[in-house]
Formats: C-alpha cells, structure tokens, sequence
C-alpha cells in the first residue's frame, strides 16, 4: 500500500473550480503546506467550506490573498480583512453558516444523513435559508449537508496506513471533513509506524484518507 | 474601578463551583481573572477544549493550543480535547452551563443582537448563534449605552442572534434580568441611582420597591 505522495503531485489532482473542505480554527490545525501549494500552483475558483478565514497571510487566508476562492462557506471572516473587503467588493461570494451548524452539516454529508435538525438560527436571518420544521412543539432548522470534491486535513501524527491523530485544538473541523470529501488529503506534523498510533488513539481511520502527503526535508536530508 | 471590571466582576459572581462556562472574546474573557482563587470551573474553548486557562508564562505557547480567537492559552489538569461537532453538541445539547457574551442591543422581550451591524460590521456569527440557543443561561456583559445611545431597547433593531431570551444582562449601571413580564432592574452599580438606570435605558423596566446595590465580591 502505498499512499504518501509528493505534495505538487497531491495538489495536482486539486482542479481549477473544485470545491474544498479545509480543516483548521484560525489556521491551527489547517493543512499549510497544501495550502501554500494551491497558492504555487496558481489554482483559481476554488469553493472553500472551512470554519474561517484566519487572517491575512496565514492559513485560508493565504488563498484568499491569492484571490484563489471564489465561493466561501464559513461562520466566521471578522479576523481577515481582506474577505471581507472581497465580499464587500462581491469577489467571492461568503455565505455564513451558524458553527455548530457548520460542524453538523459536515457531519451530515460524511454520516450518509439527509440534513440536521437544528434549534439554531430559528427566527433569524439564517431561517431565511432553511426549512423550519416543528418537532414535538419545537422549532428547528432542516439544515442540509455539504460535502466537497477534497478535505484536505491537517494532523499532527500519520502513520505508514494513514492512521491520523490529532494534538489539542488543531482537531477541530479535521476528523469531521474526512468523512465529507470525496478525495481526502492529509498531511501530517509527523510520520510515525503503524503501531505508534495505538487503535483507542486513532481519531480517522486510514481507510478514510486517499493521499498522505509525503514529508520533505527531514533531519536535514 | 473602570465599567469593564466592575461588570466582569459582578459577573464572575455568577460563575458556581463545578460548572462549565463559555466566555466570548473581548470583555466575556476579562471575566475570568475575578475568580476567587481554587474556584472549580471548567472553561470550554468552542473550538475544542474543556479546561483552558490563560498562558502562564510567555514563552510557553503552544502551536495547538490556543483559543477562539486564535490566541495562545494553557490548559488545567483534567483539561480534554474534541472535535467541533462534539463541542457544539456541548453547547446546544444543554451541557454547558452558562455562557458570557457581550452585547449590542437587548430587548424588552430579553432578546439578544449581539453578532452583525448590516453594512458596517459582518464578522459572521461565529458560534454566537448556537450559545445563546444552546447555553443554560446566558450572560451579556455590555455598556449600557454606545456614544449616548441605550443598548437596551424595546425592541432590537439589529438582527437577532437567536429567540431565545437572554437570562441577565450585566451593565455598568445595572443587572437586569428579563422575566416573561419584562425586564426586571435588579441591582444598582455603587453609587448609581434608579432614575440614572431609567434616563440611559429606551426599554420599560419594572422596579421592585427594593433594589440593591450590586456586590462585586464573595
């Protein structure tokens, strides 16, 4: 099984236009090196479902700086100016999305559900976008599930199987995006033997990542 | 004592032993820095932990460890870690106990706008919408007026962040509670006089014939 591929390699497979769950909460936990190599490879018109935009220069903010997004899923872009100023210009098209319901719409399209039903944004502006469905007396949001040609994930452990685990608050929307994208794509802070990761402790499971993307200049080689 | 503290501290009396709250970025997180000393209180960062503490020590920063906002905390003993979707079911699902969040308008019905300003301010709504749905009780640590104006309205002109009311609302003047009658004046700040809370407020209050003085300690 071979399954570590050179990152431009990885990236290749990544189309102009294809539409991407990106892990990562203010670009911890967000997938850098690809990110970086979107950005070299000039990719354009990228739809970007992730839970924000970080800030400019660093994480997904990166690729907006690059004016590589054309459509943005998030709930949150008040750290990056610079989406803002592009949604303000109408450059890319943001649509919020409440977090929770974010995490659960993602979560929906990899659990193979029809949608959530969720409390959330009940009589706000976000209902103007959703069915309202009353369940026993109480309201709720039929939320639908968004997936993605490619997750592309940020770990902190693989191992030679693609076992992945993650360290502290740079999980966040990763285990969630593995199960929504069609091509998943990981890389990781460290690559270690299959063992190392022990079964409790691996958060995605090998079976779920397509490409692991190859490590370059380690211990100085 | 300047109006940010005095409302931090007053609402850091609300905080019990044993519970898990959820601060917002900004004055909320100020909140935390009036705990007496051992309080037993579980901090949630939403974006995946139970146990945060501030940094301890500069120099200390960890890459995978920071807060909502992207800033570099520590965490407790006992602290653990989750993904988004297990932290928001923490959030709506009725585990979390209380939550802080500042505020820009509150309504007579305890209603909360608290996340956009259409045309000037669209940060997005964060996780702002699934705390005040979700919380047990939800705590709005604000001014009580901006640039002379009151933030406490008949009703809120801004968009809504959720319909569920609010359950007090901390001021430099006042604590208000909204009850199914309205909103209740239940403590003055020191010093503060109830014509001086009614003159900065647009909102009908209900006065008890007793309103006391707002403690801001143990």
């Amino acid at each position: 099984m071979h399954k570590a591929v050179g990152l431009a390699v990885a990236v290749e497979k990544i189309p102009d236009g294809a539409s991407l769950l990106i892990g990562g909460f203010m670009g911890v936990g967000s997938p850098h090196r690809l990110i970086d190599e979107l950005v070299r490879q000039g990719r354009k018109n990228l739809t970007v479902i992730a839970n924000d935009t970080a800030r400019p220069g660093f994480g997904i903010g990166r690729l907006i700086d690059a004016k590589a997004v054309k459509r943005l899923v998030v709930s949150h872009i008040g750290t990056n100016s610079e989406t803002q100023r592009q949604m303000i210009a109408g450059e890319t098209a943001v649509e919020l999305c409440p977090q929770g319901t974010l995490a659960e719409r993602i979560r929906a399209a990899g659990y193979g559900l029809g949608g959530v039903l969720t409390p959330t944004g009940v009589g706000t502006i976000v209902a103007e976008k959703a069915r309202e469905i009353e369940v026993e007396g109480k309201r709720f949001l039929l939320e639908l599930p968004i997936s993605a040609d490619f997750a592309l994930l940020a770990a902190h452990r693989a191992d030679y199987y693609g076992n992945l685990d993650y360290a502290l608050t740079a999980r966040n929307f990763n285990p969630i995006m593995a199960m929504a994208g069609t091509t998943v794509i990981a890389e990781a802070a460290e690559i270690v033997p299959v063992g190392v990761i022990p079964p409790d402790e691996v958060v995605t499971p090998s079976v779920l990542v397509d490409y692991l993307v190859a490590r370059e200049k380690v211990n100085g080689r | 004592m300047d109006a940010k503290e005095l409302i931090a501290r007053r609402i850091a009396l609300e905080l019990k032993s044993g519970s898990l709250v959820n601060l917002g970025i900004g004055l909320p997180t100020t909140v935390a820095n009036y705990l007496p000393p051992g309080a037993d209180i579980f901090f949630q960062s939403e974006n995946g932990l139970i146990g945060m503490e501030p940094l301890r020590e500069s120099g200390m920063e960890g890459e995978y460890l920071t807060d909502a906002g992207g800033s570099f905390i520590g965490a407790v003993p006992g602290a653990c870690s989750f993904d988004s979707c297990f932290s928001f079911g923490l959030i709506r699902g009725g585990h979390l106990d209380v939550t802080v969040l500042g505020g820009l308008e509150v309504d007579e019905g305890g209603l909360l706008a608290n996340w956009t300003i259409p045309g000037k301010m669209i940060p997005g709504m964060g996780g702002a919408m699934d705390l005040v749905t979700g919380a047990k009780r939800v705590i709005v640590a604000m001014t009580h007026t901006a640039k002379g104006r009151s933030k406490i309205l008949k009703k809120c002109t801004l968009p809504l962040t959720a319909i569920r009311p609010v359950s007090l609302v901390v001021t430099e003047l006042a604590v208000i509670e909204p009850t199914a009658k309205g909103l209740v004046l239940k403590e003055l700040a020191p010093g503060v006089k109830v014509e001086t809370v009614l003159a900065a407020t647009e909102a009908t209050l209900i006065i008890p014939d007793n309103v006391p003085e707002m403690q801001l300690t143990r």
